[in-house]
């Protein structure tokens, strides 16, 4: 395809000259398998962007995971030409991430542009997370333009669909553009609507310089990469420029767009967005939602908006071999360079040897950084029941933050405190009740219920968020057939009637079985670890009581019997060399138990006890 | 059928490193003959075996005391070489398959081939391993002048429906007409039990052990069914099709062969064998269970010499052709290193009654052998001796005790 937009045309809209009427920055929403990366993937094909001969599917995910699993976890920016009624323009796309445990990236993001697409398959309508960063794009005063994808589909249903988006945002469905991203059908009508209908960015030229970073990747070769959107004044290469939380300062090695490619620039002035290099090696330096500034004449305010990530979910990761240990710490601090919401301190379990405490974003995020782990850094890894921070407050006043349930205090218990969630469930109106039942059960309140149509209904609940990470999410989906999907973003804290269950091995109590559950539920608890330990861990020599306490009360007791018969009695005529091999490897398996006090505790049995079906994040 | 284990490569003249010409010699002599030939396949059996069918050509039965020439004349070529000093086998062991479907006579050939090569001792103890279906007086009067001293017969149940799941074809019935005709012939009889075999009861296996007691032999194995992946009942347990032996009802077979074995005057010797007398031990496994060398002869066999382990290509018609071409029928082999040695040594030992001595160990055992002692796993005799004795509980758990005390040798 050759480009839309002629070379003379791409003059007016140079990088470091665009009037900024000529640029418009949007970003698309949309569910993870809507078909995001393949509309973008054709806006690069129809815009010239990127050549035919070095197309590939998915072409902005860059990590393997990314396109295995088809959600982007990190977004980037693309500059594309495109021209109507013979006037050029700069149109930024910037991809924003698709899931729950991203909101603060996906609102910085949105906080970049002045417009959205709200992507939606025409065969399944609008989910949940689409509909909260909807949500989140409407009080950002974006302009919405929706967009019904995957209309080749033969399940298709444009006219249902179009329906709902249009009530959504209060539009016509006639509004309500329809698209193919895998033929390329109507996206040259999304380019044009992009540009007549999203407001071109406003600043101020002459004020001092001042850009939000929405995105900061760190690579291999280059440092930190450090994504922007410029709010006023220019951004000039090789200028010292500061960041504005922490007042360090940095050379700009390096200032330009991507198109896709990095393409460098002499700067980057009012509206545009692109990227900045500066040679820092950690994105703690370079943080989402923070503001870059000329630091010879810098800005006085930063860009509104700014919050340090914050970890919601904790976990224990410990390497199966022992001796793992310094490589996992190296992985960890190579991870961190890209991972501004990674944290992790040094853990010791008695069960489980030495590992490290890692607080996550959310489910998703801890799944993603143990595969990342085990993929690239070929680790092998146990990871302890997610867990989320509680606020313990004492009898005589004093206060424990417990991320770690084996960490627990001691002693009289005044209060305590944990997290809560808005959570927000999109459900046929079928499983209503299934959802409301489930929603109950997990120890939710009802904030609220909308149909946004006939057979749509949109649930709003306040939970715990120690019940989201359990298995809330497995549930929901089992309960739906799988047709419901699940938001939710912090809401504070809850004083709740919660106690720690701890698990005992022949009176050893083995603490990385250690939780944190509503007293209604510690029965239930302790007896499925309980049941569930006796069937993992081998019989021993003697017998082995397994017990589930609160404190001291003993709530479930499950006994594993002691062996009777452990001897091999043939000797395939003469193969010693074959018995000898099956007792060396047994040994060696022996050197892979963990010892709780007197029993022998395969790693196994610890994998298999800790990830169970329960608090399994989604799997997409 | 189990594969061969991995080890070094072996040469192709056979000769042996010097080292093993240093460490040979310590104990008996003995030999083993593998007859890799069956009229059926049992569907538990993962030997080293064939039918007829699955020999195909240029492996027979015919020819096969003349391909076991070829290898008593390579072992009498590859000893010497090694410089070590020619002795006469103690104990020579005919294993299978069923070597019984070979003619009595071409036993007893192999057996003079054997002793021509090598020499018998005087009081060489020479078995077969026979089944019931395919012997009678005559033939074991034909071994009993050649030489044979003792016969095995592989009963492994007096039930009919276990026979059935054994896939074994012989009428209970015959067994103690063959016995008799077994001692009428002057051989020694030992009698293999299986127990555990799916669908077998308690009350089925005293129906089993009673019927061998009543046939008063003078030796008794009694092994419990391992379902091996790889055979026709491994794939039935998969299916579910058969029930998976379990672990405590084998433990409470063993217990009721321990005691019904006992009181009938037969005592266990090592954890699977069970004798009248010390002269009616097996003393060829008892040369497996102490480390002594041994010459395993024909497809598949294995063969220790002075801590130097090797194993000869499974199928008959790659070993034959090796041994036409004057080469070593060894596909593998490995040279034990000090540790393993010490290994293998309480792992084979541990079984034998008194055999294991405790000097073997590191003083850090002491505390093990202590708590093993409390436990009731090894038998008070053990400090008398020096040497392990386990009790019943402890032979039912030996693997593990051998676990336990392989972290503290010397």
């Amino acid at each position: 395809m050759s480009p839309q937009v002629s070379a003379e045309a791409l003059k007016r809209i140079d990088v470091a000259g665009t009037d900024p009427a000529l640029i418009r920055n949007f970003c698309i929403i949309a569910h993870i398998d809507h078909g995001k990366s393949t509309l973008a993937d054709r806006m690069l094909q129809i815009t010239g962007a990127v050549k035919p001969r070095d197309m590939r599917a998915q072409y902005l995910d860059r990590m393997d995971i990314e396109r295995e699993r088809g959600i982007t976890i990190k977004s980037q920016a693309v500059r594309m030409p495109w021209e109507v009624d013979g006037t050029p323009h700069a149109l930024n796309m910037i991809d924003t991430p698709g899931h729950v445990d991203f909101t603060y990236e996906v609102s910085r993001s949105l906080a970049a542009c002045e417009g959205t697409l709200l992507l939606v398959d025409a065969a399944q309508g609008i989910e949940a997370q689409t509909l909260a960063n909807l949500y989140l794009a409407l009080e950002n005063d974006l302009t919405i333009i929706p967009v019904l994808n995957k209309i080749d589909l033969p399940a298709a249903q444009p006219e249902k669909y179009a329906e709902e988006l249009a009530n959504l945002i209060g539009a016509e469905p006639e509004d309500v553009l329809r698209v193919s991203g895998k033929t390329g059908e109507g996206v040259e009508a999304v380019l044009d609507r992009i540009v007549t209908e999203i407001n071109p960015p406003v600043g101020d030229p002459d004020a001092p310089s001042r850009a939000m970073i929405f995105d900061s990747v760190y690579d291999t070769y280059r440092g930190v990469v450090t994504y922007v959107r410029v709010v006023d004044g220019m951004l000039r290469s090789r200028e010292r420029i500061e960041m504005l939380s922490t007042g360090t300062t940095h050379d700009l090695l390096e200032i330009g767009v991507s198109s896709p490619e990095p393409v460098p620039s002499k700067g980057l002035g009012v509206g545009e967005v692109g990227y900045l290099i500066t040679g820092v090696k950690d994105v703690r330096q370079s943080k989402v939602g923070d503001t870059v500034t000329s630091a010879r004449r810098p800005a006085e305010e930063p860009v509104a908006g700014y919050s340090e990530p914050k970890p919601m979910v904790f976990s224990g990761l410990f390497p199966i071999d022992g001796s793992d240990y310094p490589a996992l710490r190296d992985a960890l601090d190579k991870l961190k360079l890209n991972d501004a919401a990674l944290v992790y301190e040094p853990e010791t379990s008695v069960a489980l040897g030495f590992g490290f405490r890692c607080g996550f974003l959310g489910l998703l995020h801890l799944e993603i950084t143990r595969d990342r782990l085990e993929r690239e850094f070929d680790l092998s890894l146990i990871s302890t029941a997610p867990s989320v921070v509680y606020r313990v407050v004492m009898e005589d006043g004093s206060e424990h933050i417990v991320t770690n349930p084996s960490e627990y205090p001691e002693g009289k218990v005044a209060h305590v405190y944990e997290p809560m969630v808005r959570a927000t469930v999109l459900t046929p109106s079928d499983y209503v009740g299934a959802v409301m039942e489930l929603c109950q059960s997990k120890r939710g309140q009802m904030q609220g219920m909308d149909y946004l149509s006939e057979d749509r209904v949109e649930l709003r609940y306040r939970l715990p968020l120690a019940e989201i990470v359990f298995d809330f999410f497995d549930q929901l989906k089992s309960r739906t057939k799988g047709y419901a999907s699940l938001d939710y973003a912090e809401d504070g804290e809850d004083a709740s009637a919660l106690v720690k269950v701890d698990i005992l091995l022949q009176g050893d109590q083995v603490d990385a079985f250690s939780a944190v559950v509503h007293k209604d539920k510690a029965y239930s608890y302790g007896v499925s670890m309980a049941g569930k330990l006796k069937e993992l861990i081998p019989r021993q020599q003697f017998e082995v009581p397994v017990q589930a306490a609160v404190g001291s009360r003993i709530i479930a007791r499950e006994t594993i019997r002691a062996i009777r018969k452990d001897v091999l009695s043939k000797c395939y005529g003469g193969d010693i060399s074959r018995k000898r091999k099956l007792l060396e490897k047994q040994k060696e398996g022996k050197k892979r138990m963990k010892m709780v006090g007197s029993v022998e505790v395969p790693q196994e049995a610890f994998i298999a006890a800790l990830s169970s079906d329960d608090g399994k994040a989604e799997k997409k | 059928m189990p594969a061969q284990p991995e080890g070094g490569p072996a040469p192709r003249t056979g000769a042996l490193p010097e080292e093993a010409a240093a460490r040979a010699g310590a104990e008996t002599f003995s030999a083993y003959v593998h007859v890799p030939y069956c009229r059926v396949r049992c569907g538990y059996c993962d030997f080293n075996t064939y039918t007829a069918e699955e020999l195909g050509p240029g492996a027979n039965r015919e020819d096969y005391r003349e391909q076991l020439g070829r290898e008593i004349a390579l072992s009498r070529r590859v000893l010497a070489d090694t410089a070590l000093a020619s002795r006469p086998f103690d104990t020579v062991f005919f294993g299978g398959g069923t070597p019984t479907l070979l003619p009595a006579e071409t036993l007893a050939g192999v057996l003079e081939d054997l002793r021509a090569g090598f020499g018998l001792a005087a009081d060489a103890e020479v078995t077969t391993e026979a089944n019931p279906d395919s012997v009678d007086a005559a033939y074991f009067r034909t071994l009993r002048s050649a030489g044979f001293t003792r016969v095995s017969l592989g009963m492994q149940s007096a039930v009919p429906h276990v026979l059935d799941v054994l896939d074994r074809t012989h009428d209970p019935a015959r067994i103690g007409g063959v016995v008799a005709a077994a001692k009428e012939a002057g051989l020694q009889v030992s009698l293999d039990l299986i127990y555990g075999t799916p669908g077998e009861s308690l009350a089925d296996w005293r129906t089993s052990l009673e019927a061998v007691l009543a046939h008063r032999p003078d030796h008794v194995s009694a092994y419990s069914l391992i379902v091996e992946p790889g055979t026709r009942m491994g794939a039935q347990v998969r299916r579910g099709e058969l029930p998976m032996p379990a672990e405590d009802d084998l433990a409470d077979k063993y217990e009721l062969a321990d005691a019904l074995l006992g009181e009938a005057g037969l005592q266990w010797y090592e954890v699977s064998n069970f004798a009248t007398a010390p002269g009616s031990r097996c003393r060829h496994n008892l040369a497996y269970w102490r480390g002594a060398d041994w010459w395993g002869y024909g497809p598949g066999a294995h063969s220790h010499i002075g801590g130097v382990r090797w194993w000869n290509a499974k199928h008959p018609r790659a070993w034959a052709g090796r041994l036409e071409q004057e080469a070593s029928p060894a596909v593998g082999r490995e040279v034990l290193d000090a540790d393993t040695r010490a290994l293998e040594e309480i792992m084979l030992a541990l079984r034998v009654d008194g055999e294991y001595p405790l000097a073997r160990l590191a003083d850090s055992a002491r505390p093990v052998i202590a708590r093993l002692l409390a436990e009731g796993l090894l038998g008070a005799e053990t400090v008398r001796t020096g040497r392990i004795h386990l009790t019943l509980r402890g032979r039912l758990l030996a693997d593990g005790i051998v676990r336990e005390l392989a972290d503290h040798l010397r």
